[in-house]
């Protein structure tokens, strides 16, 4: 009789061997992380206490803090989101291979991206609070400067993946390079571009929530605030209004995107 | 009959060593269509092609107006190209663009480009455009955008597009192939009017014989990166077309 089996003996063995260093890995990390048994042994009730002194909820919070932090929030996410657009076009034009020939600019290009990309939020706030001190304006370059990676190797991969037809069709016809990216480049790619800007914004809004933990403006100030005044009811205000707004923006975000493409 | 375009010892090699179009040598008169059939990878394309420099030749002149289109770079290709109007097998419009841009995209070579960018063109220019698209039948589709179209109403545009440059010579890669019959018949009809009532000369890359043989004053056999058969449609016999396309099942007689 003839047997079918969906292993060989040796990839039987290797899978095993998986199976152990799996177990080990958990085990060994578990043992790193150095858990505090009396402190998990009270999680619940800790949890339950924290959202005790969270309710009622400080309203009053909201004229004195939140609501200002708010708008500078909104601000923050919007303007960088904005200027991220602006400095990242010329990065894509740059890092497109069939709109710029040239190795060597594409791989400079494509650095500019992927160092934009490589860092945080956060440290970029970090750095820009260091540089032109505490504030939105921190922010604001932090967002800004986080996006251009995304914003723009999104944007290049679009203008790589663009039809050759009608490119063809407006090079045959004698159009210049600035032509040829202006009525055959740009119609092609523009639902890619404001579908990626809307995205962005989206995601920039929930981040500049938290910038303000390191300074740099913002509602996350506010929260930063309550937190080391150990105002829960504030604390739980603040945290209301980042969810409402991330929600908010993603209802409006979806609703602009079916709308443009 | 004054030669428009004249193709001397044209060769093409994509991969060095293995030629796609052997040394071909042609020319074109000033008026008529001239209708080159052949099989599928015979070099049709590659030659239409390499007449507007969307394929580098690897050899050979290519003379237009006075100048070696084979030799033209930046510029001066740039403003070759304008006055030779390409129709192409997939149409290749700006799918997002309105059918009236689309036409005014025939102009890019000579609209500066900020006039382009800001939508001005010359007035001249887009009467012209709305003129063409009452010639092919679309008058009433100025607005609609490219992509809103069927193929026959798209190579319609094409074609107009390819008018609006006011060509000395008009290219047409398979235009029919991606259409049905009775559309393929209509489209012909519409590009051996219009270069006819504007006394263009038009070649034509085809694979429909008798498309060929009832539009064009002039066929043009290729088989395997040579010319194999160059004379009037009424000239064209089953020899012919057995040195074109080999075998001989195909032929009904």
């Amino acid at each position: 009789m003839r047997r079918w089996r969906r292993f060989t003996p040796a990839q039987r063995i290797g899978r095993a061997l998986t199976y152990v260093l799996a177990a080990v890995a958990v085990v060994w990390s578990l043992r790193t992380i150095e858990v505090i048994p009396e402190f998990l042994y009270d999680a619940p009730e800790q949890t339950a206490d924290l959202f005790r002194r969270m309710w009622p909820i400080d309203w009053s919070f909201w004229g004195e803090m939140v609501a200002e932090a708010l708008v500078e929030t909104f601000h923050t996410a919007t303007l960088g989101t904005i200027i991220a657009l602006a400095l990242s076009v010329p990065v894509a034009l740059l890092a497109a291979r069939n709109i710029t020939p040239s190795a060597t600019l594409n791989l400079v290009a494509k650095f500019i991206l992927v160092s934009s990309r490589s860092v945080n939020s956060l440290i970029w706030a970090l750095l820009f609070v260091a540089i032109f001190g505490p504030g939105a304006l921190a922010g604001t370059l932090a967002i800004a400067f986080r996006s251009i990676g995304f914003v723009g190797k999104l944007l290049a991969e679009a203008l790589e993946e663009m039809p050759r037809g009608p490119l063809e069709a407006l090079a045959a016809a004698g159009a210049p390079r600035g032509a040829i990216l202006l009525k055959g480049y740009w119609p092609q790619v523009e639902p890619s571009f404001w579908s990626v800007a809307l995205f962005r914004w989206d995601i920039n809004i929930r981040e500049s929530a938290v910038l303000g933990l390191v300074g740099a403006g913002g509602i996350g100030v506010a929260l930063d605030t309550a937190l080391n005044n150990l105002y829960w009811d504030q604390v739980g205000l603040c945290l209301l209004v980042i969810f409402a707004v991330v929600v908010a923006t993603e209802v409006a975000t979806s609703a602009i995107r079916s709308r443009i493409i | 009959m004054s030669a428009a375009l004249a193709i001397r010892n044209l060769r093409k090699e994509y991969r060095a060593g293995v030629p796609v179009l052997r040394d071909v040598s042609l020319e074109v008169g000033g008026t008529g269509m001239t209708a080159i059939i052949g099989p599928s990878g015979t070099g049709k394309s590659t030659l239409i092609r390499c007449i507007n420099r969307l394929v580098d030749p690897t050899a050979g002149e290519i003379l237009f107006g006075g100048q070696d289109l084979a030799r033209l770079k930046g510029r001066a290709l740039r403003e070759a190209r304008r006055r030779i109007g390409m129709v192409f097998q997939e149409y290749n419009l700006v799918e997002r663009l309105s059918v009236i841009e689309n036409l005014l995209c025939g102009r890019l070579g000579y609209v500066p480009v900020w006039r382009a960018w800001l939508r001005r063109f010359p007035p001249h220019d887009v009467a012209r455009a709305f003129e063409l698209l009452d010639a092919v039948g679309l008058g009433d589709f100025a607005t609609r955008r490219a992509d809103a179209l069927s193929g026959g109403q798209r190579q319609r545009v094409g074609i107009a597009r390819a008018i609006m440059q006011d060509p000395e010579l008009v290219l047409a890669d398979e235009p029919t192939s991606s259409l049905d019959p009775k559309t393929s018949v209509e489209i012909m009809e519409l590009l051996a009017r219009l270069a006819r009532e504007r006394g263009i000369p038009v070649v034509v890359n085809i694979h429909n014989v008798e498309l060929a043989k009832r539009f064009a004053e002039r066929i043009v056999g290729m088989s395997q990166g040579a010319i194999v058969f160059d004379g009037a449609p009424s000239e064209l016999r089953e020899s012919d077309l057995l040195a074109i396309y080999g075998g001989e099942g195909w032929i009904d007689s």
